[in-house]
């Protein structure tokens, strides 16, 4: 029999506000612990919420973008539970109406699946604090900095199919977000996290069969992975004549596999209610058409913009739209003066190269436009040769070093003087006469030989048209 | 000068004036307590230094002085936050808890020149309508120490009676004012819903909660409330009163004012004495000029099941983060996390407060929800259109405040639901978010004080207090103190 994954996601997503949520501490990530926080967002007794309003936007903004339905009036509900991280013992959320539903993300896998992605509900909630155990002392401490940072969570219906397609949502929605400024996104600082609800029926069938809910999943890598692996364990239970339980599961990155964390039957009764400390919070048309007019350029027109003002191939645009960081970069160069052309071909090659190889993001690049294109420059002007230019990007890259005195200190300036390769030339002419020999000969590969004996005399400095000029010149002579 | 039969206003005056300081009146207020909470037990916390250098400190400045109540005594209920001074609900479970922050409330007073006497007692976490739930001890009925004082604010109403303070602030989420005051036979204002901030007020029940004033009259309740009342950006419930001095427009000028009876408050359960001193308040009004009308009111027999659902069903979740981990008291000996739970709570919390808790979680958990909290909310809707509908008959409605005077201590603890009906006069407002107050009217054959309560509509403050005020002009049941 042949089975079909069936999977919906729960992403939550930390909002790039400076304060938090419901009081005015700092959302910056880190700190010493317990020193972003105050009465509000420690729940001390009395103490009351109110609703920072870049976070109502910053909402509005990403269910607009996702092309949901933003509601004219929303509330905020109550999510009671204990647990030592949530310090009031319930978590301030939005269940009964939350601020937008309906949306939809149009996707585009690598192997070339396109469809629609249909987002049942964005809200926006508070974040709960960190729970960190001392093994040395066998304590828990608790660090109350996150407690409020905004969060909104985005619910999609069942739509994927395979672990392709929710690679390619996510990517999405992460451009998405970022491009909006609403969120940096960052899955290894936890501003962007995700649940996965599974489960697997057999193909044809319109049904749903019992579904898991995973947790604890990291990196699109670990997404991708556990997806793999838990279509595989239901798969197995099924074929196996055993059912598949209703079921919380933990991914265990090192174990590469999902453990069950609890059971629908011992799933917590949240007792949701209404916030009665939060007045139900009520959205304009005005204000709406407002941020529809505020959203900036997303990828998709980045691309085609790319495509006809600079005339770049749309393989290109697309890399360099996939990210904000990425295309704010790439204008940034341009901007500067830099050849359209030139710049997609560094970003594409030696910069890609370099953050794969340092595990950046775009958006943590240290090298900044001004110095690419001072390299570029530098090139343009014969002044540097292209490999010597890669060496310099290199070292320059980490500190976003200075080019100029990079090359000066270490003597790497193109030598262009006709006098210096004449002389360079001569002396390697008169070294190699069998090579000379067998050029005249017809042998073209000779020449080849010729030009780097030259280039290594000038230890590689030498500009390879210049060389490449004068040499055969003097060969004819 | 007798300055403890001065009313908060003429003190201030007198304050003014230079006639008495502000020091000579905080330690005759301290003497008074002292002479008498070991009786009546109205404070949990007493602070005596820090009062006396208050008033040292604020006498220096008598001459800048602008409030009407500047200098004048005074005391908050103990759910109210004040900044280093330690903060109880008169429950285990907050232990030594000193609050970092003021409530906005006493930093509005404190800016008025209030002067704090200290903490007054209460029902545990404002549950209860006799202040004897009290981890701290029932508080005791200065007008007879073998009577409760009503509550939850019984402190407040038992230290105004006492005459050991000009004025307290108290908390009202079903009458929590208003009954002590008609109890101790003060006068006591819930104000409306958001006219005063609730930072810093430790919730019972969110929606319903509102601090107020208990004072000797309705005058002074004016001046504390355009002292308390506006718009803070920490609460986002709160509303902009958006009236002038509520002080200087009490006129006592009632003319052609229609005060509404609605019948149905004066039939069965309500006591003969209070019925006939109540219903004698309209006689009074309408010599001074007021138009009485009588009119159904058919929403009775709704408002205490709506009341107590909602009411618990926040309490169940404003009380979940009093659990041992950050603040106040742990229990000791828990094997782990849900142990740590369960006994600091079992330990910390009084039996009326678990009820309610208990109540609370079952109204609000899966399956229950609709048939008990969802219908509850439309009830409270069709408690609100049926005010709406009443002051399309009258600008302000009589009631009694509470069916009997106040009883035996003891007494109301053994039966909760009897307790819960006897706050069917009171609750109907806190549902509907309007304001009232509570003013003496008589007493009963044992000399028990009696309350009438008046009513408004929604931001209907003025017309409230000018109602109240003008009784109280033409009757002297509000001066009668304490035996």
């Amino acid at each position: 029999m042949t089975w079909e994954t069936v999977i919906g996601l729960e992403t939550h997503v930390e909002l790039a506000t400076k304060t938090k949520i419901f009081c005015s501490c700092t959302t910056a990530f880190g700190g010493a612990p317990n020193t972003h926080c105050c009465p509000v967002c420690t729940g001390m007794p009395g103490t009351l919420p109110v609703v920072n309003e870049k976070v109502v936007e910053f909402a509005a903004k990403a269910g607009l973008a996702l092309n949901c339905t933003v509601n004219r009036s929303c509330k905020f509900d109550r999510k009671n539970y204990f647990y030592p991280d949530l310090p009031k013992a319930y978590q301030v959320s939005q269940l009964y109406l939350p601020i937008a539903v309906n949306g939809t993300v149009p996707i585009k896998t690598e192997s070339g699946v396109e469809k629609d992605i249909r987002i049942h509900e964005l809200h926006m909630e508070e974040d709960a604090g960190k729970l960190v155990h001392d093994p040395w002392i066998d304590q828990t401490k608790a660090d109350y900095n996150r407690c409020g940072v905004p969060l909104i969570e985005i619910v999609t219906e069942p739509d994927f199919r395979t672990a392709e397609e929710v690679v390619a949502y996510l990517e999405k929605l992460k451009s998405t977000l970022e491009y909006l400024g609403v969120s940096d996104c960052k899955m290894q600082e936890g501003s962007l996290r995700c649940d996965v609800n599974l489960s697997v029926r057999p193909a044809g069938s319109e049904e749903f069969g019992t579904r898991t809910e995973m947790k604890n999943l990291n990196s699109f890598k670990a997404i991708a992975r556990a997806i793999e692996y838990e279509a595989k364990r239901q798969v197995e239970l099924i074929e196996e004549g055993k059912r598949v339980v209703q079921e919380t599961r933990r991914w265990d990155e090192n174990k590469d596999a999902t453990f069950s964390m609890r059971s629908k039957e011992n799933a917590q009764d949240y007792r949701y209610f209404p916030e009665p400390d939060i007045p139900p919070l009520e959205l304009s048309e005005e204000y709406l058409e407002k941020l529809r007019a505020e959203q900036p350029e997303m990828a998709a027109e980045k691309m085609a913009r790319y495509q006809a003002e600079y005339g770049l191939p749309v393989y290109d645009t697309e890399m360099i739209s996939t990210s904000k960081a990425m295309a704010d970069f790439f204008e940034e160069a341009v901007a500067q003066g830099a050849p359209a052309k030139e710049v997609a071909n560094w970003i594409m090659g030696q910069v890609m190269r370099q953050l794969s190889a340092k595990g950046l993001e775009a958006k943590e690049m240290p090298l900044t436009p001004k110095t690419l294109c001072r390299l570029i420059a530098l090139v343009g002007e014969g002044k540097l040769n292209r490999n010597t230019a890669v060496k310099v990007f290199d070292a320059v890259f980490d500190s976003d070093g200075d080019v100029d005195a990079y090359v000066k200190e270490h003597g790497l300036e193109q030598v262009s003087d006709a006098g210096l390769v004449t002389e360079a030339v001569e002396k390697v002419l008169a070294a190699n006469p069998q090579s000379v020999a067998d050029f005249k000969g017809g042998k073209e590969k000779a020449f080849g030989f010729l030009v780097g004996q030259t280039m290594k005399e000038l230890k590689g400095k030498a500009d390879p048209k210049v060389v490449n000029e004068t040499l055969r010149a003097k060969l004819k002579e | 000068m007798e300055l403890l039969e001065l009313s908060a206003l003429q003190l201030g005056e007198a304050i003014k004036k230079g006639e008495v300081s502000i020091p000579e009146a905080t330690g005759a207020a301290l003497k008074a307590i002292e002479a008498q909470n070991g009786a009546n037990n109205a404070f949990i916390t007493v602070t005596a230094e820090a009062a006396m250098a208050r008033a040292e400190e604020l006498q220096k400045r008598v001459k800048d002085a602008s409030s009407p109540l500047y200098g004048v005594p005074m005391a908050y209920k103990d759910n109210i936050c004040t900044k280093g001074v330690k903060t109880t609900c008169a429950s285990k479970i907050l232990g030594d808890f000193q609050p970092p922050y003021n409530a906005t409330l006493v930093e509005k007073l404190t800016a008025a020149g209030a002067v704090s006497l200290g903490k007054l007692n209460m029902d545990e976490f404002a549950m209860g309508s006799t202040s004897e739930t009290s981890f701290y001890g029932a508080t005791k009925n200065p007008r007879a120490l073998d009577r409760a004082p009503g509550g939850s604010s019984g402190g407040a109403a038992a230290a105004v009676a006492a005459k050991e303070c000009w004025y307290a602030i108290g908390s009202d989420t079903g009458g929590s004012i208003r009954q002590p005051a008609s109890y101790c036979g003060v006068t006591g204002m819930k104000p409306t819903y958001g006219t005063v901030s609730r930072y810093g007020l430790i919730a019972y029940a969110s929606s319903l909660d509102q601090m107020g004033p208990l004072c000797g009259d309705a005058a002074d309740c004016a001046a504390v409330l355009d002292a308390i009342q506006g718009k803070d950006f920490r609460d986002g419930t709160s509303l902009s009163g958006d009236y002038d001095s509520l002080l200087q427009n009490l006129t006592g000028d009632i003319s052609g004012l229609k005060v509404g009876v609605p019948v149905d408050c004066f039939g069965d359960g309500l006591n003969g004495e209070v019925r006939t001193a109540v219903l004698a308040v309209a006689d009074v009004l309408k010599d001074r000029g007021a138009e009485v009308v009588e009119f159904q009111f058919p929403v009775m027999q709704y408002v205490v099941p709506a009341y107590y659902i909602i009411a618990s069903a926040e309490a169940s979740s404003n009380l979940s983060r009093f659990d041992g981990v950050k603040y106040g008291w742990r229990a000791e000996g828990y094997e782990d996390l849900a142990d740590l739970y369960n006994k600091t709570r079992t330990e910390g919390f009084g039996a009326e407060v678990k009820r309610r808790i208990l109540l609370g979680t079952f109204v609000l958990s899966t399956g229950y929800y609709d048939a008990y909290y969802k219908k509850a909310l439309q009830v409270k809707a069709v408690i609100k259109r049926a005010f709406d509908d009443a002051f399309n008959h009258c600008d302000v409605m009589l009631t009694p405040v509470a069916p009997t005077t106040a009883p035996k201590l003891g007494d109301s603890l053994s039966d909760p639901l009897q307790m819960y009906l006897s706050d069917i006069y009171t609750v109907s407002l806190n549902l509907a978010g309007l304001p009232g107050i509570s003013v003496p009217c008589g007493a009963d054959k044992q000399g028990l004080p009696i309350g009438a309560q008046l009513i408004g509509p929604a931001l209907g403050e003025q017309v409230v207090l000018n109602a109240a005020h003008a009784f109280q002009l033409d009757t002297d049941y509000h001066k009668k103190g304490a035996k």
